[in-house]
């Protein structure tokens, strides 16, 4: 049953690739649709309001300046309601004003759609603050993340000198993607018990007589966005573990597919766009191939559990509980970790920290190759970056100039490629070094020995991958770690955007090179091997000594 | 696509006022919009579940959430998950322990103590590691069916309930898997223990 329950979700998800992804194609495409008449009058409305007269095409640099302006802005409004949210109204609960580094982490964390969450929703946020900063933040950081992804692959598939107009893109993906799904899903979560009010927090007589308090807020609201955006985010403290956020495995599965489809899709609507569909299916089943095998070894790992908890007499035939709840189990809370640390989304609905070491091990190696499935966008433009590397790699290997889709890939484009290559461990392993050599890095760690390493090591790469998941025992919520991992999550989502954005801007304006017999097929089962091979090699050489430190070494040590 | 990138949006100024613009503007249908919209409109079509889907006791007083689950400390209760935060929903979460911290396996050899001296009839090999493990959210409201069985001798004999009486009170509150597939078998404590107190009259 467990294998089966895992393997429907899955054969859905690939179900949905297909229709999902010409949507988007359709989406973005600017070609005539029937989607303009039901979307196009309200589209224009916008258009007017913000003052976009034309929407020519715009050079990979005026894109760039464009979604950083954009953020920008949206960030200083963030950061002022949240400082201010004591005097804004929808404050039921009289929740104070935000600490200045924690709002500097928070408002970074929500517009890279990395949702690191140092707070507690329940205590910390006033509805005003869950609405107008962390939702809104939802929609438009995935938007941006999104257009970002179509531009480059305007950028590596078309021939021109611009990649498309950002804030059409931008527009777009809000009133024809993220809104209207997001709407229909909040109201199916509510008929399934997903909560949505603006009254306070909640005060029972319980059975035995004692009063209990229940927070309570607009939950559903978030929860379709925060999945659907692959933010991840949750209203509250223990995110989609709470029976608020997520009720029931039916729940659990709708929310499931709503972080994965998108990402899965998005290959394929770069197929349409290469008019290559073989050329889309080969990046698909590339990740798929990566997230099978870190899924096997989650769901394995959970339910042999751990041998300190196994030995001590009691039945543990279900597996490793702590820390998951019984509604979900083993399958799908092991389905659950391996697709929202694939799709960096970030939600949990167990604690991740509670997991056994190779369970635990199988979020943070996914964040580290960060290109299975991917976040909103970014996932697709990491794993063409690693096509491309593997396109350089095989040229070299047999002396002939690479191309990618019909276009030399030069030492500029190389170069670009490999600052965003290592930018990624860089910025992973260099912070967990130095909070090591502080006593403020290192008095947050809750759990001793070897774990402790993994928890430092999993709160940057969760920050870097623009994830936002948590070894949640790490005591985060202090001036080192906020601006640390601010930092972090926002080279983690810019360095790499801004360059393949002028790899696109560079690929555009070349020459296509006819195909002929001697071309490298990128769009076969020997690429798709190539493709896995390069990834998993990348990924090995630079971050194996570190996991041996943590995960491996809890492993083995553990009796 | 045309060319003219150095036109119309193409210069900084205007990019900085319509960045300003569509920012407003987003913030306003995403941030205030969508959610009262959301919020209307699922009070209107499914209040009980908007509003926490409360469960009221015979006297119908509002006793909790059917989601939330609650501590029960009286031996004549079945009893729900380790919560280190004591199931207040004001907060959630939990110590999040690893594997290898002993204050974990300190914690669970207490808990078999405990289990030990209040239920001396069933050996603790019986015991699911799921009734003595802390749950995620701290706020677990289900057991699995097994973890709601081993406690039925207990129970008995504390409440003079015949066992088999409280099997099949058991039994009629096992919830099957989502559609026959998704998730796992469970029991909700809650209304498992409302049905138990109804059944003594309290």
């Amino acid at each position: 049953m467990d294998i089966l329950q895992m393997l429907v979700v899955i054969a859905v998800l690939v179900l949905l690739v297909k229709p999902l992804g010409t949507y988007v194609y359709h989406v973005f495409s600017n070609e005539q649709n029937r989607l303009d008449k039901v979307y196009g009058g309200t589209e224009q409305f916008i258009y007017r309001l913000i003052g976009l007269k034309r929407r020519e095409g715009m050079s990979w640099k005026v894109y760039a300046l464009s979604f950083i302006a954009t953020n920008i802005v949206l960030v200083a409004f963030s950061y002022l309601i949240l400082r201010l949210q004591n005097a804004l109204p929808f404050n039921p609960n009289a929740i104070g004003s935000m600490e200045p580094t924690l709002t500097f982490n928070t408002v970074i964390s929500f517009m890279t759609n990395t949702n690191l969450q140092h707070y507690s929703g329940e205590s910390s946020l006033s509805y005003f603050s869950q609405m107008a900063v962390i939702i809104m933040m939802m929609f438009t950081s995935a938007a941006t993340g999104f257009s970002a992804a179509i531009a480059f692959v305007r950028g590596i598939t078309s021939k021109g000198k611009t990649i498309g107009n950002f804030f059409e893109d931008f527009v777009k993906a809000h009133t024809r993607i993220f809104l209207p799904i997001s709407f229909i899903f909040t109201l199916v979560l509510v008929a399934l018990q997903v909560p949505q009010t603006l009254d306070p927090t909640l005060t029972v007589k319980t059975l035995e007589g004692a009063m209990q308090q229940i927070a309570i807020g607009p939950v559903a609201s978030l929860e379709s966005i925060k999945h659907l955006g692959t933010n991840g985010g949750g209203f509250f403290g223990a995110n989609s573990a709470h029976p608020f956020e997520n009720p029931s495995p039916l729940t659990n599965v709708i929310e499931i597919l709503c972080m994965w489809a998108l990402p899965a899709a998005l290959p394929y609507t770069f197929g349409l766009y290469a008019k290559n569909k073989k050329q889309g299916w080969v990046i698909f089943s590339a990740m798929m191939c990566l997230f099978l095998v870190f899924l096997s070894v989650a769901y394995t790992s959970e339910k042999v559990g751990s041998p300190a908890m196994n030995t001590l007499g009691i039945d543990a035939s279900q597996g490793s509980m702590e820390g998951k709840e019984v509604r979900f189990g083993i399958a799908q809370s092991a389905l659950f970790t391996t697709v929202t640390a694939a799709a960096t989304t970030g939600t949990v609905n167990n604690m991740h920290d509670t997991l056994t070491p190779l369970g635990g091990l199988v979020p943070l190696a996914e964040m580290m190759l960060n290109v299975v499935f991917g976040g909103k966008g970014v996932g697709l433009i990491n794993m063409l970056m690693y096509a491309i590397l593997a396109v350089f790699i095989c040229g070299l290997m047999v002396g002939r100039t690479p191309e990618f889709l019909g276009r030399k890939i030069e030492p500029r484009e190389m170069k670009l490629i490999a600052i965003a290559i290592l930018a990624h461990p860089f910025i992973i392993l260099v912070p967990t070094a130095i909070a090591f050599m502080t006593d403020l890095g290192q008095g947050a760690i809750s759990n001793p020995g070897f774990h402790g390493i993994s928890q430092v090591l999993y709160e940057y790469t969760s920050a870097a991958a623009n994830n936002g998941s948590g070894f949640e025992g790490l005591g985060d919520n202090t001036p080192f770690w906020n601006i640390s991992t601010g930092l972090v999550m926002l080279f983690g989502r810019y360095i790499s955007i801004i360059a393949m954005l002028a790899v696109a801007g560079s690929l555009v304006r070349k020459q296509p090179v006819p195909e002929t017999i001697g071309t490298f097929r990128t769009d076969n089962a020997l690429y798709t091997g190539l493709l896995i091979g390069t990834v998993l090699l990348i990924g090995a050489l630079t971050f194996l000594p570190v996991i041996v430190l943590g995960p491996v070494a809890e492993y083995l040590t553990l009796r | 696509m045309d060319s003219q990138s150095k036109s119309g949006s193409g210069n900084g100024f205007s990019i900085l006022s319509v960045a300003i613009r569509i920012s407003i503007v987003f913030m306003i249908i995403c941030g205030i919009l969508y959610p009262l919209a959301s919020t209307g409109a699922a009070q209107l079509l499914f209040p009980h579940q908007a509003n926490g889907s409360l469960l009221k006791d015979s006297s119908s007083e509002v006793t909790g959430s059917e989601l939330i689950g609650q501590s029960f400390t009286d031996p004549g209760f079945f009893q729900g998950r380790v919560s280190s935060i004591d199931h207040n929903a004001a907060g959630s979460g939990s110590n999040n322990f690893a594997p290898s911290n002993p204050a974990l396996i300190e914690r669970t050899k207490a808990s078999i103590e405990e289990w030990k001296a209040n239920n001396p009839e069933v050996p603790v090999d019986q015991v699911p590691i799921a009734l003595i493990t802390n749950s995620g959210s701290g706020l677990d409201p289900h057991i699995t069916p097994k973890s709601a069985s081993v406690q039925i001798p207990r129970i008995s004999k504390v409440t003079g309930l015949s066992q088999a009486e409280l099997e099949t009170l058991v039994k009629e509150h096992i919830e099957g898997r989502d559609l026959g597939l998704f998730g796992e078998e469970r029991v909700n404590v809650l209304k498992l223990n409302l049905a138990l107190s109804a059944k003594l009259g309290k």
